[in-house]
């Protein structure tokens, strides 16, 4: 998959907020496979002094950092935020969160669109988080982003995919541009699910840090979006209405 | 053997009890003037839950803190047996159920039988689930009681002194400062939490109750006199100069919604601190040839403090390697 001129082997983006200890987000990664992971800055760090033990557990991780702006309910918050992710990271990549609802955490598609301009505009490779909404989409492209991250359910739910045939029409419209699923993942089904409907990629985080054995789950997803992948590349049968044999029915005896 | 002890913090003063009951000549220095908000020990819960406490290492957590609240239960004559209750808003039942599944020695409970145990949260919830071996104590309480205690067994505390000494022959070092001895121990990280203590005449709870929810999880602890602790949050951060708006909304909306008379409570206190941790979230024994740490409590400073005392003063007295789980290197 390849996003803003970097190839990525992985298609499986990993969060990191929530799990039991670092020690388990470490083991969780490698058991992931993953090349990316995701670091939220609005809540560890309330300063610049703060977070640095996080933070250098982060980048011993030997993976890139897709900073987000989780949290951040204002376009100002957001573009604020990144501004200290790229000074923290050193990377010009953000997820861009801009949070409409605080019961869903649904994105603000408007606050969305703006934050992504200026930020696009400054020089930002961004990673929208929004919904299937195609006007969005072609929106957010028009801005300058080159990756899009629409919902499968809302954060951390773990419904899975509430929108199949939306995602399906984000994927005919926008042949080339890289769809990774974030957020509202459950289990792996889901994310393999996800793959097979030609979306790039999968953003998890509660699923795997929430899980009975966090590694054990990160190891599972991969899994998934492997074989999910595969599938799609290798042209799943269309369904019938109507049973088809898998043997041949003639010459088989009548008995009457 | 002598032994010195820097840290006059519930890591410190069990172990210096420890030794102290064991004969061994024990002081301690805390460079704060008293006990007070230079420490975590001072903001803590005081809750002694080896089974509400499963996030990590349940198991490990499981058997030291009932080794720790065994160990309470025969020094604190003021510690509290009756239990911990999980509750959760209707939404958030699955969250009562995951946490069901990492642990035991709980019981269902329905809205009747919350309502019998704790009267102002009749019905206020359908389900809960309820720990009868856990218990509490008051931390600040609690840290007088050890440091009477050592007295009494012949030890001293001195205060407002940073001491600089190192092991040396009979005399031994054990450092138990805390994000203090970072250097010594890089590994160590800062996770900040945050607390309020609370009072209302309008409200009695006889035992913590948690209020699982994914985004604010927090716990309230009754003291004396119609006061309570709510806590804690936990930020990964080293910063311990002030509670944040959001924090305090956070730990204010989660009181509220346990019962909503805690709106009128007035704000008696706001704590800050930063509690050290190693990368698995679990304490250490650390030997290095100038002194000894044990360190890395996380939010478990009362809960396992006693534990990890007992398992160093066993490995000090006899010379043995400290059992496997506290070693520098088990992660």
């Amino acid at each position: 998959m390849l996003v803003y001129d970097t190839q990525l082997q992985s298609r499986l983006l990993l969060g990191t907020s929530r799990y039991p200890s670092p020690a388990v987000l470490t083991e969780a990664v490698k058991a992931s496979g993953t090349e990316v992971v995701t670091v939220s800055l609005r809540r560890e760090s309330s300063s610049e002094r703060s977070g640095q033990g996080f933070f250098s557990i982060i980048r011993s991780l030997g993976v890139r950092v897709l900073p987000n702006t989780a949290g951040c309910h204002s376009v100002k918050e957001a573009v604020t935020t990144a501004h200290m992710a790229r000074e923290m990271f050193a990377t010009p990549w953000i997820k861009l969160e801009v949070i409409g609802d605080r019961t869903t955490l649904q994105p603000d598609v408007f606050g969305l669109v703006e934050a992504a301009k200026i930020l696009c505009d400054d020089g930002f490779q961004v990673f929208p988080y929004t919904t299937e909404d195609l006007v969005v989409a072609d929106k957010l492209l028009d801005a300058g982003c080159r990756v899009l991250m629409p919902w499968g359910a809302p954060i951390g739910s773990g419904q899975g995919l509430n929108n199949v045939p939306g995602l399906r029409a984000m994927r005919a419209r926008f042949g080339d541009v890289p769809l990774i699923v974030d957020a509202g993942l459950g289990v792996p089904s889901h994310a393999a699910r996800a793959l097979e409907l030609g979306m790039d990629g999968v953003l998890i985080n509660t699923a795997v840090a929430r899980a009975g054995d966090p590694v054990g789950m990160a190891r599972a997803f991969a899994d998934a979006v492997k074989a999910g992948h595969a599938a799609f590349v290798a042209q799943p049968m269309l369904p019938s209405d109507v049973a088809v044999p898998s043997t041949p029915e003639i010459g088989l005896a009548h008995l009457i | 053997m002598r032994v010195s002890i820097l840290g006059a913090g519930v890591a410190g003063l069990t172990c210096a009890v420890e030794l102290a009951e064991r004969g061994v000549p024990t002081e301690v220095f805390e460079q704060g003037d008293s006990f007070g908000p230079q420490s975590c020990s001072w903001f803590a819960g005081g809750m002694l839950a080896p089974w509400c406490e499963c996030d990590h290492s349940a198991d490990l957590v499981a058997t030291f803190g009932e080794q720790s609240l065994a160990w309470w239960t025969k020094r604190m004559p003021t510690l509290v047996q009756r239990g911990s209750l999980l509750v959760a808003h209707g939404r958030h039942a699955s969250e009562l159920v995951a946490l069901s599944r990492r642990t035991s020695r709980y019981e269902w409970l329905d809205a009747d039988g919350i309502a019998q145990l704790e009267p102002a949260l009749a019905h206020r919830f359908p389900k809960a689930l309820f720990f009868k071996d856990e218990a509490h104590i008051d931390p600040r309480e609690a840290l007088r009681c050890l440091a009477d205690r050592l007295i009494s067994l012949g030890g001293r505390i001195h205060f407002g002194v940073a001491s600089t000494a190192r092991s040396e022959g009979e005399h031994l070092v054990v450092d138990c400062t805390g994000l203090a001895a970072r250097e010594a121990l890089p590994e160590l990280r800062g996770v900040k939490g945050e607390m309020l203590v609370l009072r209302s005449s309008e409200i009695a709870l006889r035992r913590p109750v948690r209020l699982l929810d994914p985004r604010t999880p927090a716990y309230i602890v009754p003291r004396q006199n119609g006061v309570f602790m709510v806590g804690a949050t936990m930020i990964e951060s080293d910063d311990a100069t002030r509670i944040t708006a959001r924090s305090m909304l956070e730990l204010l909306s989660a009181a509220c919604s346990l019962h909503p008379a805690f709106a009128e409570a007035e704000v008696l206190e706001m704590g800050t601190q930063v509690r050290p941790a190693f990368p698995d979230n679990m304490p250490r024994i650390v030997r290095r040839p100038d002194r000894v740490h044990i360190n890395g409590f996380f939010r478990h400073g009362f809960l396992l403090a006693p534990a990890f005392a007992q398992m160093a003063a066993d490995a000090l007295l006899t010379g043995e390697p400290c059992p496997q789980v506290a070693h520098e290197n088990h992660a």
